[in-house]
């Protein structure tokens, strides 16, 4: 008698399941024996002097660093300016480039006028605007802001207004019959259904937002992981440069996460 | 017995970056209430062309549609259109997507919700209201569609290829229910479809369409002995194989 309510399993079953437990155990083994691996080769490669760790840094020197960094209380502060303007960045990139999309859907002749220039927008590495932003509005955190949205506005409204143009056009047809405006048209329709793709790029803006912060950091800032990463570089003290490429992948990691956690959760409530 | 709809004289010319298509070329027809219309007619030859122009979504480029004997400019709550495949909302409700029609119109009176909740409770949709469209069998999604329709009490019913999406087995048997719906709604229906014998089933009259431009080729009034059975009993009886072999000539003609 079954009393647990579990299914029986096969014998091949069990072994199947017992393999497969085997092999995932073993690739995460894998994970965390490389990188600690790499950890402790950089380590003992610093220790022993085949390598110059005051060019290379070394990870005691880092962790050394970032707690140093931590008691001047100053960690907290670097991090927090460039997660406020990274996040600051990539909303507003998703924000005004779906708003910016929505237009473009609206005026199908409005869309053809720009079609050409936002694709030489596009094409056109934004970086390269950095200086103009500066002269524009200041050396500012609005420069190092503005940096990040033009670096995913011009994706997100090509991204988006092709996701809005390839919604079925059965539907349309079919809340056209039922006498739809064209705002219902996208309020119950367009924009609902294309809740996965600004969400993707908003995932996709993530990224970008932060080479925008970053760049603008170099360029610009007092604070923030980019100014570390240039000051260390200036007064030549690379485990500070090391230690501020940590934590800006830590960051840059964990803000990735939320936005696939996000996603997930939003693609599993609406769709 | 009376007419709900009269198309006079309509021909529509696409026009397209590569020159003008002629899709309908004067195409008359009347419809009485309470009919089931079935057209067929070769793939592309502009079946679904003809269900836009009577929906008022594309005005004819000569001709009109009368409706209730007044002429239609645009669409109207008198007309209900059920699209190829489902085309429910992924991301509403079953209950939200039949809403969907009666929000757009403004019309979610406490007597359109009632009737509503009714015909979900009618065709054993009621206990799936929360659930979303992914988690219906494909003949259950089928239903949804058609209540969807029904909702804004529409008096014709436009169906364009409602079953194509469906594997033979489910067809049959939607088709079976949605056919006792629409009767039992008293609804006027016409349907655009593919399967002659789905048609035939169906149907109280048939239109066979010519290749495009499209021209009414031929028209079958199913026999009144015929009509007296329901969908799935229709396959049985021998008037079946009769009006299968002459429309499929009549197909088959076109392809030549
Ligand atoms: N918007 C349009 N512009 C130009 N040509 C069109 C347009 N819509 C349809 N056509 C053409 O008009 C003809 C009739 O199209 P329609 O969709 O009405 O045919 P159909 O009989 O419904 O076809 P199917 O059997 O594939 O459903 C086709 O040749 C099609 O290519
Ligand atoms: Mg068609």
């Amino acid at each position: 008698m079954n009393h647990n309510n579990k299914p029986i399993l096969s014998s091949a079953r069990k072994i199947y399941l017992k393999k497969t437990h085997q092999t995932n155990f073993f690739i995460i083994l894998c994970k965390i024996i490389l990188i600690l691996g790499l950890i402790g080769l950089w380590e003992i490669a610093g220790t022993l002097g085949w390598i110059d760790s005051f060019i290379m840094s070394q990870p005691s020197r880092i962790i050394r660093c970032i707690l140093d960094l931590y008691e001047q209380k100053t960690l907290f502060e670097h991090i927090g300016v460039s997660c406020l303007e990274t996040i600051v960045g990539f909303l507003l990139g998703t924000f005004i480039g779906t708003f910016i999309a929505a237009l473009l859907w609206w005026s199908p002749f409005i869309s053809k006028v720009l079609e050409p220039y936002l694709v030489i927008l596009n094409a056109l590495p934004k970086v390269a605007l950095g200086p103009i932003i500066i002269v524009w509005v200041g050396a500012g955190q609005k420069a190092i802001i503005i940096m990040a949205l033009a670096i995913s506005l011009i994706v997100t409204i090509l991204e988006v207004l092709h996701g809005f143009d390839e919604t079925d056009s059965e539907k349309i047809k079919l809340m056209r019959a039922m006498g739809a405006t064209q705002w219902q048209i996208f309020r119950y329709l367009i924009f609902p259904a294309n809740i996965p793709t600004i969400i993707n790029s908003l995932k996709i803006n993530v990224g970008l937002s932060w080479v925008g912060v970053i760049m603008g950091e170099f360029l610009v800032s007092k604070a923030g992981i980019g100014y570390l990463i240039v000051y260390g570089s200036q007064v030549f003290q690379m485990d500070l440069v090391m230690a501020s490429v940590v934590i800006l992948t830590c960051a840059a990691a964990i803000m990735y996460q939320g936005i696939v956690l996000l996603q997930k959760f939003l693609i599993k409530h609406i769709h | 017995m009376k007419k709900i709809v009269n198309v006079l004289g309509i021909s529509l010319n696409y026009q397209a970056k590569n020159g003008e298509i002629e899709a309908i070329s004067n195409i008359n027809l009347d419809i009485n209430e309470g009919e089931f219309i079935s057209i067929v007619g070769p793939s592309g030859c502009g079946k679904s062309t003809l269900l836009s122009i009577i929906s008022g979504l594309l005005k004819p480029t000569t001709g009109t549609v009368d409706i209730n004997g007044k002429q239609i400019s645009g669409p109207s709550s008198i007309i209900g259109f059920m699209p190829q495949k489902d085309q429910l909302f992924s991301w509403r409700t079953v209950y939200d997507n039949v809403m969907l029609g009666l929000e757009i119109q403004h019309r979610k009176t406490e007597e359109n919700i009632n009737y509503v909740k009714k015909l979900l409770h009618t065709y054993g949709l009621y206990d799936f209201r929360e659930k979303y469209p992914s988690q219906l069998s494909g003949g259950m999604r089928q239903r949804v569609a058609l209540i969807r329709t029904l909702a804004t009490k529409p008096e014709l019913l436009l169906l364009d290829e409602p079953f194509s999406s469906l594997d033979y087995q489910t067809r049959l048997s939607v088709s079976n229910d949605i056919y006792h719906i629409i009767k039992q709604e008293k609804k006027t229906a016409i349907m655009v479809t593919h399967d002659i014998s789905e048609a035939i089933c169906v149907s109280d009259r048939i239109v066979v369409l010519s290749k495009r431009p499209a021209q009414i080729k031929a028209i079958h009034t199913i026999d009144s002995e015929l009509q007296k059975y329901s969908p799935l009993a229709r396959r049985e009886h021998a008037l079946f194989r009769t009006y299968f072999n002459q429309i499929w000539r009549e197909l088959d003609a076109n392809e030549s």
